[in-house]
């Protein structure tokens, strides 16, 4: 079923996920496209195939954020009540995601610490544990390892636990347990038990935060075999993911960022989910291919107004799955630009770009006409100087100018 | 012999008011002895153990049992029944280790093998009182645990061979055992790992009574490890957590003295385990762990406790290993004498004694368990010759339990549906 949105203040053009993906064969998808146009708005909707007709008008794009990070979006011409679906914050959506899957399954639970009483550092469980109790809400003692154990412990027996990590640096505590119980039990005991858990929380570089504030841990986790991983963006993904790693049979790590959680979207009132292997496109162009996830893709989508500008066509992919890689929408995006930037918040070692350059690289090196170009943060332990944390990240003129770089 | 408080071993067990929030109750106890133990113990906190020798020896719950109950009238532990099935699986427990040891010198399985000979009254004495439904969790050390909990000894033969018809397809190892079957939620191989999954487990079973509504799930977990493992974090993060919300579940610490070659005394600072149980609000309780009816009347309290509802118990069973730490191990470092003294405390002499000396059971009804012992293991071993090893189709089988979790593959498919994947031969 198509999804019919209109940006606000979060993405020039939105995609929307079928609901159930697995089956269907993407060569037999027909697309169906409903397209309107009205003044000063744009609609579209985008199949996951990529195939789109969109037209995007210039002035509408202004409208977007001019910092990286959007806060109340001016919706005034948005928010008329004749439209389908409901307008919020992204961690209402997580919460309306996480709120929906308790209701739907019993044995659904959260465990963290001080996601009960407190609500949720970042109020994703705000008023949860009021109408859940406080064991389907578990405040925990600070414990990370132990705790992330547990809920590995309650998985295998039969519950749907979501370990939130106040801040996902603290879970370089329970590494232990992610590498080794989390993403290998299901192997070692031959299939017999499963692990349905998710692990979220907040990441990423924030408003100087300080160094151990700001860490990326989807460098560390990304290559335990046996997990995914996804990165939501927007209140729509990040509903739909979160609802998607509920369900999901596998262990799912589910990647927020500290800066996004304020982001205000119109999300459809039905009952959806993003299927969790697939990556987003933002926006489709004709020159360059930019993957991106998390907080960058905004970064992204304002360097973007700058290269159509100066008359570039970026097409700007969110890959949301950061483990495992959607190669087939990436791919064809590939081989229809034959460029490729990579803009990340990762460090540059060992992070998701560097995995990403290389899969593409076995996977399309014919079809690049450049070398592949990666833009992370820089390999410091982010300082908390303003001027420095900017620095480490990576800001829309660098990605301007790598664009200009990449299609000389 | 009998010390002041013979019922301080169990009322605390079972005392309704001992609640961990209760700091006051706690503290009042403490000039009185620690729940559980002895008066001969030294209570002494300086640290002036004689590495040779264990400070103080343990009371014999059995006979606080029988002097608190009975005076004249000698009132036996167990049934006939119950002592035959309590020492059919020690020596089944013993028996499988021994034919473990000879198959890895002869090649037939491989890696880090630990094994559990001398210490079966611990996993006997305590799994032997289990539902199918109650969980154990084990260390490494857990091919005897897996046994008593039900776990066929094919499949654990196989398992170690590395054959498919393994408990875990091969997949796991001897410190990797698995049975959902039987609950047995592994085998795990760093120390201290299994404690929160065990956690997690009786959180699951209280859930499953308070807010699924199963009001009768009454089912319990119980946590194996070593000495060790009892100064490490995840050990006191779970104390801490299973005393807060009165988790179903039993601390049990396998004290063999040993961490490989670091003798117990000379890692910890408080060498008695079982009193780091009231520090987080739950009661404490040391056992001889080389008599399996003294484990058997503890494990019963314990269990019982956490079936009621009460809240966990740490249990630290005294006990030794008679082989190295793994099959890899020289063991030169243990006293010889050492050695020889656990040796005569043999568990499963032990028990035979006592079978034999009140007439539970002849001699030869005991030849005849053994006997059948030696078939199993035969058989098992038997079994796991003949068994396949696992195809390479195998390999990328359960990596996931829903395998689109190896993503879209450049042609848009899911990469699970290229038959190279079921081959084993897929490049992920």
């Amino acid at each position: 079923m198509a999804a019919i949105f209109q940006g606000v203040g979060a993405a020039e053009a939105l995609s929307s996920s079928p609901f159930n993906s697995f089956d269907s064969n993407k060569s037999i998808f027909s697309p169906r496209r409903s397209f309107s146009v009205r003044k000063g708005a744009s609609f579209a909707v985008v199949r996951s195939d990529g195939t789109v007709n969109l037209n995007l008008k210039g002035r509408r794009a202004q409208q977007l954020i001019s910092n990286a990070v959007a806060t109340k979006a001016d919706s005034a011409a948005a928010s008329s009540s004749s439209k389908p679906g409901h307008e919020l914050l992204l961690f209402e959506a997580l919460q309306e995601g996480l709120e929906e899957e308790m209701d739907r399954d019993p044995h659904v639970c959260v465990m963290g610490e001080d996601v009960g009483h407190y609500g949720g550092s970042y109020k994703v469980t705000k008023g949860l544990a009021k109408k859940f109790g406080d064991l389907r809400v578990l405040d925990t003692p600070i414990a990370e390892n132990s705790f992330t154990g547990m809920g590995i412990g309650a998985a295998m027996t039969g519950l749907r636990p979501v370990i939130e990590g106040m801040n996902m640096g603290f879970l370089l505590l329970a590494f232990n347990q992610i590498s080794n119980n989390c993403g290998m039990l299901h192997y070692t005991s031959g299939g017999q038990f499963t692990i349905p858990i998710v692990i979220r929380g907040p990441g990423g570089v924030g408003r100087q935060l300080g160094a151990e504030h700001s860490q990326r841990l989807e460098s560390y986790f990304q290559s335990i075999p046996g997990i995914q991983m996804v990165a939501c963006s927007t209140p729509y993904n990040a509903k739909g993911l979160m609802k998607a790693a509920i369900r999901s049979e596998n262990p799912v790590i589910l990647f927020e960022h500290v800066l996004l959680y304020n982001l205000k979207e119109r999300i459809p009132d039905e009952d959806y989910i993003c299927n969790l292997e697939e990556a987003e496109m933002v926006r489709p162009g004709e020159h360059v291919t930019i993957l991106t996830y998390s907080r960058m893709r905004y970064h992204v989508m304002q360097a973007a107004k700058t290269l159509v500008n100066k008359g570039y066509d970026p097409e700007v992919i969110d890959i949301r799955s950061l483990k495992p890689f959607d190669l087939y929408t990436i791919g064809n995006s590939v081989k229809k630009t034959h460029r490729v930037l990579i803009v990340e918040e990762c460090m540059r070692t060992g992070g998701i770009g560097a995995s990403l350059t290389a899969a593409i690289t076995e996977n399309f090196n014919d079809y690049l006409d450049a070398p592949i170009m990666c833009l992370s943060s820089q390999d410091v332990p982010t300082p908390y100087a303003g001027t420095l944390e900017e620095v480490t990240v990576v800001q829309p003129p660098q990605i301007v100018t790598a664009v200009e770089q990449l299609c000389q | 012999m009998a010390f002041s408080a013979p019922t301080a071993n169990f009322t605390p067990l079972n005392t309704p008011f001992l609640r961990s929030h209760d700091n006051t109750l706690v503290s009042s106890l403490s000039p009185s002895p620690f729940f559980g133990s002895t008066a001969k113990l030294r209570l002494s906190s300086s640290p002036n153990f004689n590495l040779h020798r264990r400070s103080g020896s343990v009371v014999a719950v059995s006979e606080a049992v029988k002097e608190k109950k009975f005076k004249s009238t000698r009132n036996l532990l167990i049934t006939k029944e119950e002592g035959l099935e309590l020492y059919e699986d020690m020596v089944l427990g013993r028996a499988f280790e021994d034919m473990c040891a000879q198959m890895y010198y002869r090649g037939k399985m491989f890696g880090f093998v630990h094994l559990y000979n001398g210490q079966e009254a611990v996993s006997t004495g305590f799994i032997k009182l289990l539902k199918l439904q109650d969980s154990v969790v084990s260390t490494y050390r857990d091919h005897v645990h897996a046994l008593s909990k039900g776990v066929p000894a094919r499949a654990v033969m196989s398992e170690l061979f590395g054959k498919t018809t393994g408990c875990c397809r091969g997949q796991g190892g001897s410190m990797h055992m698995f049975s959902r079957e039987h609950n047995l939620l592994g085998g795990f191989a760093f120390i201290g790992e299994g404690i929160p999954v065990a956690t997690g487990a009786a959180f699951t079973s209280k859930y499953k009574r308070e807010v699924l509504k199963e009001a009768d799930c009454d089912h319990v977990t119980l946590a194996f490890f070593g000495d060790g493992t009892c100064n490490n974090g995840q050990f006191f993060e779970c104390l801490n957590m299973a005393a807060l919300w009165k988790l179903p579940i039993v601390f049990v610490v396998e004290n063999n003295l040993w961490a490989i070659g670091m003798s117990h005394l000379r890692s910890t600072s408080d060498p008695q385990i079982y009193k780091k149980g009231p520090a987080f609000g739950m009661p404490g309780v040391h056992v001889d762990g080389m008599d399996v009816l003294k484990v058997r009347e503890v494990a019963k309290d314990a269990i019982a406790r956490a079936r009621r509802g009460e809240g966990p118990t740490l249990v630290e069973c005294e006990t030794y290993r008679f082989r190295g730490h793994s099959l890899a191990d020289p063991d030169e470092l243990r006293d010889p004498d050492e050695k020889a003294r656990y040796a005569m405390r043999d568990p499963i002499a032990a028990l035979k004694k006592y079978i034999i000396e009140n007439n539970l059971a002849s001699e030869a009804e005991l030849k005849a368990i053994d006997k059948k012992i030696d078939e199993v293991v035969e058989d098992a071993v038997e079994f796991a010759d003949e068994s396949p090893v696992p195809p390479r189709s195998q390999l990328l089988e359960n990596v996931f339990a829903d395998p689109k979790g190896f993503g879209i593959g450049p042609d848009g498919r899911y990469r699970c549906e290229d038959p190279k994947f079921t081959q084993g031969t897929a490049h992920v």
